[in-house]
């Protein structure tokens, strides 16, 4: 009984990425298991992903959310490098983007413009993103 | 045929992994493309993998997934792991594992979580390697925590099954106890620099003593005993495959090759033998009967809900107005008719 409803609802799946050099992922495995426990799927790619290994994972994967975490402030050049790979398996438009990490201001609206939905900063609560995921996930 | 499907068939792989989805969810559509899948399939080497938690499984899949690419073939991989009964969430972690093959598209890895489903899994993943056969990968490893019968049903999908057994993974009895032992084609004591190695090997041995090959469906009718008899043995060795053991240390790569030559070796004796025939006609018609009585299964379902649901005939039941068999008989009468009529009307 409980399976059939399961079902009707469609299960979400994210990627939590950590690409480039960052060390630390305590933070990725906190988020991991939070969108586990809201009854997500999710893919967690390891440290030290190049973005060509995050856009592997993405495309073959299907996800329905990209979660990139950068600590070590390369996202001006590591996130760019997953949006045109996603492009190029047109597996960019059906795809939430979401950015955590630390990321100043000013690079935020650049991150926008080129194509990411949502940056959840520090402060960020866990609710908060699973309620933004549950709401933006794209209709296929 | 769908756009999809022949985006598929053109080597896309965002459409691959979206037939994959789809399968997955059994989205609107997914059966014609699953049947228009079928027909470019059938070319493709299935290898299962399946053994405990913390064997090793990924790590030898990521070595193996790697010395097939530098063979120059493509190769599929189908990761499954367990989800929560609670809230259906799932972390697939195999993926972290497949360090070797990292960035390489020609090697598709999808992680699929078992979704509380029962005998849907089985079926999604059989659709899922149709499809990654379809798109013309050359090998197809599917890998599953090996824990109770789905998983040997799973495995069952493959032409080659390895069941990876970690050192000192208990006593004799254990090797007894362990039906997914049964399913093996290959066995591989992986973490073979660890202590307890030579003797878990010894175990598999002496627990191989006394029986050939996958259980089967009854072409020969000597499965035990036949090794203590000389030679009833070499007359069945022939048609028996005996699994074979093979000792690795896949985060070092060792043993990668061996395990690859008694793959390769299986392949051989399936086309030598006719086996892999046999094997493909003994698949479909476990799956056509599946796909039977879960589709007669939802019929009846639905049927049931339109007069009100099970809860209403409840009641009669217990005031003993009426019993479980005529509410069943009274549930099938109108399916019993309508298939009367159909077979009268060819007839005539």
């Amino acid at each position: 009984m409980s399976v059939e409803q399961e079902q009707e609802e469609r299960t979400i799946r994210c990627l939590v990425a950590k690409v480039g050099l960052d060390g630390h992922d305590r933070g990725a495995h906190v988020i991991s298991r939070a969108l586990r426990d809201a009854g997500f799927e999710v893919i967690y790619s390891g440290l030290h992903r190049s973005p060509d290994e995050v856009v592997q994972a993405a495309v073959q994967e299907d996800v329905d959310v990209v979660g990139i975490s950068i600590l070590s402030g390369a996202h001006n050049t590591l996130v760019p490098k997953i949006l045109d790979g996603l492009k190029q398996y047109d597996a960019f438009d059906d795809r939430l983007i979401l950015v955590g990490g630390i990321v100043p201001e000013d690079d935020q609206a650049e991150l926008h413009e080129r194509g990411v939905d949502e940056i959840f900063g520090p402060g960020a609560s866990m609710d908060e993103m699973i309620a933004y995921i549950r709401e933006h996930a794209p209709e296929r | 045929m769908s756009d999809l499907v022949s985006d598929v068939l053109a080597g896309k792989h965002s459409a691959l992994a979206r037939v994959i989805t789809n399968i997955e969810n059994r989205a609107p559509g997914y059966r014609e493309q699953v049947s228009a899948l079928h027909r470019h399939a059938g070319d493709a080497d299935v290898i299962g993998v399946t053994g405990s938690p913390g064997a090793g499984k990924s790590t030898l899949v990521d070595k193996v997934a790697a010395a097939y690419r530098e063979q120059g073939l493509t190769v599929g991989v189908i990761a499954i792991d367990p989800s929560s009964p609670f809230t259906g969430g799932a972390v697939l972690g195999d993926r972290i594992r497949m360090a070797s093959n990292a960035g390489d598209m020609d090697m598709f890895f999808r992680s699929m979580s078992a979704r509380g489903s029962l005998g849907g899994l089985s079926t999604a993943t059989t659709d899922a390697v149709t499809a990654l056969d379809a798109f013309g990968k050359d090998k197809i490893i599917v890998e599953t925590v090996g824990a109770g019968q789905n998983e040997v049903d799973i495995v069952r999908t493959a032409d080659t099954v390895a069941v990876l057994v970690p050192p000192g993974s208990g006593d004799d009895v254990q090797m007894l106890k362990a039906g997914i032992l049964e399913i093996a084609d290959v066995f591989v004591v992986n973490k073979a620099d660890l202590e307890g190695a030579d003797r878990t090997v010894q175990q598999l041995k002496e627990m191989l003593q006394g029986r050939s090959g996958r259980p089967d469906t009854g072409h020969h009718g000597t499965i035990t005993g036949a090794d203590n008899e000389g030679g009833a043995v070499s007359t069945t060795e022939a048609v028996d495959w005996k699994p074979r053991i093979v000792e690795t240390v896949a985060n070092r790569g060792e043993g990668v090759e061996d395990f690859l030559e008694a793959l390769g070796s299986h392949a051989e004796y399936l086309d030598r033998t006719g086996r892999r025939e046999k094997q493909a006609r003994e698949r479909y018609a476990a799956e056509i009967r599946t796909l039977l009585r879960e589709d007669a299964n939802g019929l009846l379902s639905a049927e049931l809900e339109r007069r009100g649901g099970l809860e209403s005939f409840l009641d009669e039941v217990v005031a003993r107005e009426t019993d479980p068999y005529s509410i069943v008989d009274e549930l099938l009468a109108p399916l019993r008719d309508c298939l009367a009529e159909e077979r009268d009307s060819h007839h005539g």
